[in-house]
């Protein structure tokens, strides 16, 4: 019975992983590029749904949309400051970039408001508890999992089967050719941004219901564990960082359930350490990589 | 890449602070030569210091010191010191510990306080015990509860004092209620790893209830920040304990409760002053901190005339009820006026001096006699949640 309910706990916390890697793992795939600033967009997302909810008063979907539209255009607008000057640089002068974005998003934010931690109201979403033969299953984190598979969907669907996906496959294959043939790369790239920082927004603001603390600093470690997560399934593919955000929370609750709940984290980016020296393209990452 | 580089800040950081208190601690030797006298102690207001937590993790601890420093003040300045009249000079060191070995310094080179009261943490309050021995600037901390802040292997700190009572005694008085009046046999522990003063409480909980004949059937451990305990929670349930002891702060301690009652995790759960935050309320929730338990120093619900009286005089400036810090807060500026008034000089040194020989000084939270190792030898009080709301449950003596 502890096995099987570690397992659910393990696939609650990955699919907030799984939430996070989404963004992170299109926008890798588009512009080859590891955003670490998603981390701390996923926490402005978190904050911006807590403000609308506290303030504003509306409910859950408002601030959901509220939270994920103000994100998209967060987005873009670190696109085009910090990352369009820089996109005939060296990849790692655009990752120092984003390193800088990161900090400077963290430190503004406790500058704006403070470091101190808020609640979330917890009567956001109702919270029942399944009982099935002595696990407990959170209804919460059901509802997590919901979420991640319709984005996931969501996100193959634009990327495969819409015009604007078209461009975003051509733009990631080779910039140049595309604009060639006459596709706005600069707009193809923000709209990139837009849905990465977007789905960031959405896993900030369940993120905050579900574990109801929310602070400035919440992005940096979920933003590591996703970047994890979505090296682990192949960074760029989609449904890989599905597979690698639940299969890492299901490891780190093995871990702590063990009895071992301080290797947790260490487990993890050991996890990366080894993917990256033995399966550098990951478990879904083939020899010719599919470009997303 | 994103771990190394906060390493890398938090290094660069310790290391400026390092340089930082070695120079304080030059110019300090410099000019006490040149006397010392000249600074906090001159003119009709003598300067004392406040290095506090008002923002960062755990600001609420910080702000509700300063809360009750300032109503004690406002009371001390009505009547004055000897004629003078003290005056606060406060920093905020962001629930960090090098801004706190900061903050000390620059309290004691640019503000020349005569003394310092801070921070609210051990972890903070640790990082200037250096700082006040070297210049010879005592130290007050309303709630460092780790030992190891007067007294460091055998060693007291000559400098530093506190006003509430240790880390050993909370564990000790929660193991005994645990045992006596929740009639518990066997026990779990969740200690933050990352917290002196969580390993601290759980190492004498631990002694203190096998030594009744309690029995430790799990111990598990967190570091602050985690955000998901599940996975440690279910396999502290599958233990069966009948008890949980949870020593950390507010931030973690709220997310644990409620997570520990939706596994199903029902026992009682017991904490120490760290849990004392309106914050808990809103993260828990009203409901999972139903049976849970906390040693505290003073209850607003006390009838003791003298707590009462200063509830009123709390409620009449704030317009709410003081909590542990807010008291202990009120309770060190008067610990620290009384010595200020016995020395009869505005002298770091002779204020020390008076400081540690305090004796049956009556303060809101309880009558305080300072022991060899300037801790005091005071009562602890034990709430308990219901409905979100603390209620005063019994007073234990040392």
């Amino acid at each position: 019975m502890e096995l099987i309910q570690q397992l659910v706990n393990g696939i609650s916390l990955g699919s907030i992983y799984a939430l996070i890697a989404l963004g992170y793992t299109m926008v890798y795939g588009i512009v080859r590029l590891i955003n670490f600033a998603h981390g701390d967009v996923f926490m402005v997302g978190s904050f911006v749904g807590f403000y609308a909810v506290t303030m504003l008063g509306v409910g859950f979907f408002p601030a959901l949309l509220l939270a994920m539209a103000s994100c998209a255009v967060l987005g873009m607008i670190i696109e085009r400051i910090a990352y369009k000057p820089l996109r005939n640089a060296a990849r790692i002068a655009v990752l120092i970039t984003a390193i800088g974005v990161s900090l400077l998003i963290e430190y503004v934010t406790i500058y704006l408001r403070g470091a101190q931690p808020e609640a979330y109201p917890s009567t956001l979403l109702p919270d029942r508890n399944l009982e099935l033969f002595g696990v407990v299953i959170s209804s919460q984190s059901l509802f997590i999992l919901g979420t991640s598979l319709v984005l996931m969907v969501l996100l193959q669907f634009i990327v495969h089967r819409t015009k604007i996906g078209k461009a975003m496959r051509a733009v990631s294959h080779d910039a140049e050719a595309a604009r060639l043939m006459g596709i706005n790369v600069d707009n193809t790239i923000s709209a990139t941004f837009a849905i990465g920082s977007a789905l960031a927004g959405a896993a900030g603001v369940i993120f905050g219901i579900y574990y109801t603390k929310i602070e400035p600093l919440m992005g940096i470690l979920p933003g590591l564990k996703a970047f994890v997560a979505a090296v682990l399934g192949g960074i760029g593919i989609i449904p890989g960082a599905m597979v690698g955000g639940l299969l890492l929370g299901v490891i780190e609750s093995l871990v702590s359930g063990l009895g071992y709940s301080l290797w947790r984290d260490g487990v993890a980016f050991v996890i990366l350490i080894l993917i990256l020296i033995f399966r550098p393209a990951g478990l879904f990452g083939k020899n010719v990589r599919e470009k997303v | 890449m994103k771990k190394k580089r906060a390493a890398g800040v938090f290094f660069s950081l310790m290391l400026t602070a390092g340089l930082l208190a070695g120079c304080g601690g030059n110019q300090q030797g410099g000019s006490s030569s040149g006397g010392n006298g000249g600074g906090g102690g001159g003119g009709d207001v003598i300067k004392i210091g406040a290095n506090l937590e008002l923002s960062g993790g755990v600001a609420s601890y910080g702000q509700s010191i300063a809360e009750g420093l300032d109503l004690a003040l406002e009371e001390i300045n009505k009547e004055g010191i000897n004629g003078k009249k003290l005056e606060l000079v406060k920093v905020d060191n962001k629930s960090e510990a090098a801004e706190a070995t900061n903050g000390a310094i620059k309290l004691i080179s640019q503000d020349k306080v005569v003394a310092i009261i801070g921070s609210a943490t051990s972890t903070n309050t640790l990082a200037q015990v250096q700082v006040a021995n070297d210049n010879k600037v005592p130290l007050i901390t309303p709630t460092g509860t780790n030992p190891t802040i007067t007294n460091k292997d055998g060693k007291v700190n000559e400098f530093v004092f506190r006003t509430c009572f240790i880390d050993p005694f909370q564990g000790t008085v929660a193991a005994k209620f645990a045992l006596n009046d929740l009639k518990v046999k066997n026990a779990a522990v969740l200690i933050d790893s990352s917290s002196d003063y969580s390993k601290g409480l759980a190492a004498s909980f631990k002694e203190a209830f096998t030594q009744g004949g309690g029995k430790i059937v799990a111990e598990e451990a967190y570091v602050a920040k985690d955000t998901d305990f599940r996975a440690t929670l279910t396999r502290i349930k599958s233990a069966n304990p009948e008890f949980l002891f949870l020593p950390g702060y507010y931030e973690e301690v709220g997310l644990i409760v409620k997570q520990a009652r939706e596994l199903g995790l029902n026992v009682p759960i017991m904490g120490g002053d760290g849990w004392d935050s309106p914050k808990l309320v809103e993260i828990a929730g009203k409901d999972a901190l139903n049976n849970t338990y906390i040693t505290n120093h003073y209850s607003s619900g006390d009838p003791d005339p003298k707590i009462q009286e200063f509830v009123k005089a709390f409620k009449a400036k704030y317009n709410k009820a003081p909590d542990a810090f807010n008291a202990l807060g009120y309770d060190t500026a008067y610990f620290l006026a009384d010595a200020i008034k016995r020395a009869g000089s505005a002298d770091p040194v002779k204020i020390k001096d008076a400081l540690a020989q305090t004796k049956d000084l009556q303060l809101v939270s309880g009558t305080l006699t300072l022991n060899e190792n300037h801790d005091p030898v005071k009562s602890a009080a034990i709430l308990e949640y219901k409905d979100g709301q603390q209620q005063f449950k019994t007073k234990v003596n040392p």
